[in-house]
């Protein structure tokens, strides 16, 4: 295995607030790669950084090798590098399928392909991913019409529409029923294995991420506390006291 | 679909039939297409994407202008006639003003298509409310800068070159060039609003910042939706132009509060973001405008005020928008248990 994302050095301040600092990480090709912390410990911030939503102060980020800090959020997208966001973004005037079919991967579309229609094959991937996720019912239903967790669920498949090499999911299961996320973390882990795309998951359920990722790393205050495979974490003391704010 | 075959073979022969069933009236139906491409086009970006332009009055007046300047400038040097401020002084020939007309109209449509590819970059920086005032500014500056060009007439306009036939038929061959182009545009769009592009255009609507995290080209398709739209203004505009005989820039092409406002008031009354919306919106309009300004003398601006506070404060989705939520499954919107495997 080897990095797909290199972080070094990246720090991002808003205002007097230090987001992040001098944080240093990388994400295994191939693998699930966790980011826990406290609220306000500077996770979706990094992910902010790597996707390009704002500039850094300072350090370089890689992916796959080349230096993508300096470059803006839909060109980095058209590499094979997603994000969905925490808050969950969806085009709510349009229905699921057409919210799929949009999120087609734009970095193979040329202009001309632009005024063309979308084809059966592409209708038929966005009525399968659909059912993936267990939307396939409410697929012409208005996607602002949906609840926050289908909203959530629609995301996840709009971005495995775009046929990502990386995925940078914000907190996957916020908001979804507690007896529904065992069945999404076998669909994260089916995105994983079956479309092989890399994961890096921010999550504050410990148990969904102890469960999933093969190596997780954890923030508090901006800093990288710590990293390590999940059972080194979990028993990790500066990770307890961070979370108990003993810190 | 042969139902839908059936109303557009219907509405074409209506189009081609009206101005001989109702001479009369058709200078009126000739400002209704004008009101319909206007409302059409504001749409696109409007409604479609989400960018509520008021400046869209930019690109008519410029193709009134540039009409003007290629069907007179293709035989007579412009200053000259500018100068003279009658046309008279300069005999045109039949064949001259078709020329000019067939080269200055879609001539108009080019050059328009053209500023809006060269300013889009920089007004698409603008968002919201911004993005409206900025292009109100546009158009505004413009004529006034405009009617500071001597080569152009300055304040006085141009006059067009006399038209060689009976102004009855000239009135009919300006109503074809109206409708000529409306039906084209539309027909354009029902194919457009069905491509990937015409996604693409409402998914920076609805967030534009997801359609960028998606890797959506959205400078690109701003910039080309509008490009596209000010070709058709501008051509409607260059037919304008030979239709008024003489035109200014402040009152006539620039019109900012007059047809500037209107193609708004069209689609608001019709339905933002959709492709009857506009053209619905555009009848009701101009039949509430025919009655009001004839009916109401002096009345007419409280009128057209009262509709457009009535239409923002009842009716924010106008007519289509309404009929989709009272009838949502017209618009295919339901839940459909058919074929799914989970
Ligand atoms: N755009 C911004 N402007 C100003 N401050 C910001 C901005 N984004 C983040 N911050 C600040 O940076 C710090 C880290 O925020 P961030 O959203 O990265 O935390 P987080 O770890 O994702 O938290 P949570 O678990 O609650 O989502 C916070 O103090 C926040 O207020
Ligand atoms: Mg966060």
């Amino acid at each position: 295995m080897s990095a797909i994302i290199d972080v070094s050095g990246v720090s991002k301040s808003f205002g007097g607030v230090k987001a992040n600092t001098d944080i240093s990480m990388t994400v295994e090709e191939g693998g699930i790669t966790g980011l826990i912390g406290p609220n306000g410990s500077g996770k979706t911030t990094l992910f902010n950084s790597i996707v390009g939503y704002h500039p850094v102060d300072g350090g370089s980020i890689r992916f796959e090798g080349q230096e993508i800090s300096k470059m803006l959020v839909p060109e980095i997208a058209r590499l094979g590098l997603l994000r969905t966001f925490q808050q969950t973004r969806i085009y709510g005037e349009m229905n699921c399928v057409e919210n799929m079919l949009i999120s087609l991967p734009h970095r193979k579309l040329s202009i001309w392909d632009a005024f063309r229609r979308n084809t059966s094959e592409d209708r038929e991937r966005a009525e399968h991913l659909l059912d993936f996720v267990g939307l396939f019912e409410k697929r012409w239903l208005q996607a602002s019409s949906l609840s926050f967790g289908q909203q959530k669920l629609l995301e996840f498949a709009m971005a495995l529409m775009n046929e990502p090499t990386v995925l940078l999911l914000d907190e996957p299961t916020a908001g979804i029923n507690p007896t529904l996320i065992n069945g999404l973390i076998d669909r994260l882990r089916r995105a994983n294995t079956e479309f092989s795309i890399t994961l890096f998951i921010i999550e504050h359920n410990m148990r969904v991420i102890m469960n999933m990722a093969d190596t997780i790393y954890c923030l508090a205050h901006g800093q990288m506390l710590a990293s390590g495979k999940p059972e080194e974490i979990q028993d990790d003391q500066r990770v307890i006291d961070a979370y108990l704010g003993a810190h | 679909m042969t139902k839908n075959t059936l109303l557009y073979a219907v509405l074409v022969a209506a189009t081609v039939a009206a101005p001989f069933l109702f001479p009369s009236y058709t200078a009126f139906l000739a400002t209704l297409w004008l009101f319909i491409i206007v409302a059409l086009t504001w749409d696109m970006t409007g409604g479609q994407m989400g960018y509520n332009s008021l400046g869209n009055i930019f690109f008519y007046g410029t193709g009134m202008y540039t009409g003007a300047v290629i069907a007179i400038g293709l035989y007579f040097p412009v200053g000259e006639w500018t100068d003279a401020s009658r046309s008279e002084v300069f005999s045109v020939t039949a064949s001259q003003y078709y020329t000019g007309m067939i080269i200055g109209i879609p001539g108009a449509g080019l050059f328009c298509g053209l500023c809006a590819f060269i300013i889009g970059p920089l007004f698409f920086g603008l968002r919201g409310p911004y993005f409206a005032i900025g292009t109100l500014g546009l158009a505004i500056a413009a004529g006034e800068i405009v009617s500071n060009i001597e080569w152009l007439g300055g304040g006085q306009g141009i006059s067009m070159p006399h038209s060689p036939l009976h102004p009855d038929f000239e009135k009919v061959l300006i109503y074809f060039l109206y409708a000529g182009l409306g039906v084209v545009l539309f027909g354009f769009l029902r194919w457009f609003y069905s491509t990937r592009f015409g996604a693409a255009i409402n998914a920076i609507r609805d967030d534009e910042e997801k359609a960028e995290a998606m890797g959506i080209h959205t400078l690109r398709y701003k910039t080309i939706t509008w490009a596209i739209s000010a070709v058709f203004v501008g051509m409607a505009g260059a037919i304008s132009a030979f239709q008024l005989i003489h035109f200014e820039p402040l009152e006539t092409a620039y019109q900012t509060i007059n047809l500037g406002i209107f193609m708004v008031v069209c689609v608001l009354l019709g339905g933002k973001g959709t492709l009857w919306g506009p053209v619905i919106g555009a009848v009701l309009f101009h039949v509430f405008k025919e009655v009001t300004w004839n009916y109401i003398l002096g009345g007419q601006w409280v009128a057209l005020g009262l509709l457009i506070v009535i239409i923002v404060v009842f009716f924010q989705d106008g007519l289509m928008g309404y009929l989709k939520h009272v009838r949502p499954g017209w618009f295919g919107i339901k839940v459909d248990t058919k074929g799914a495997t989970s």
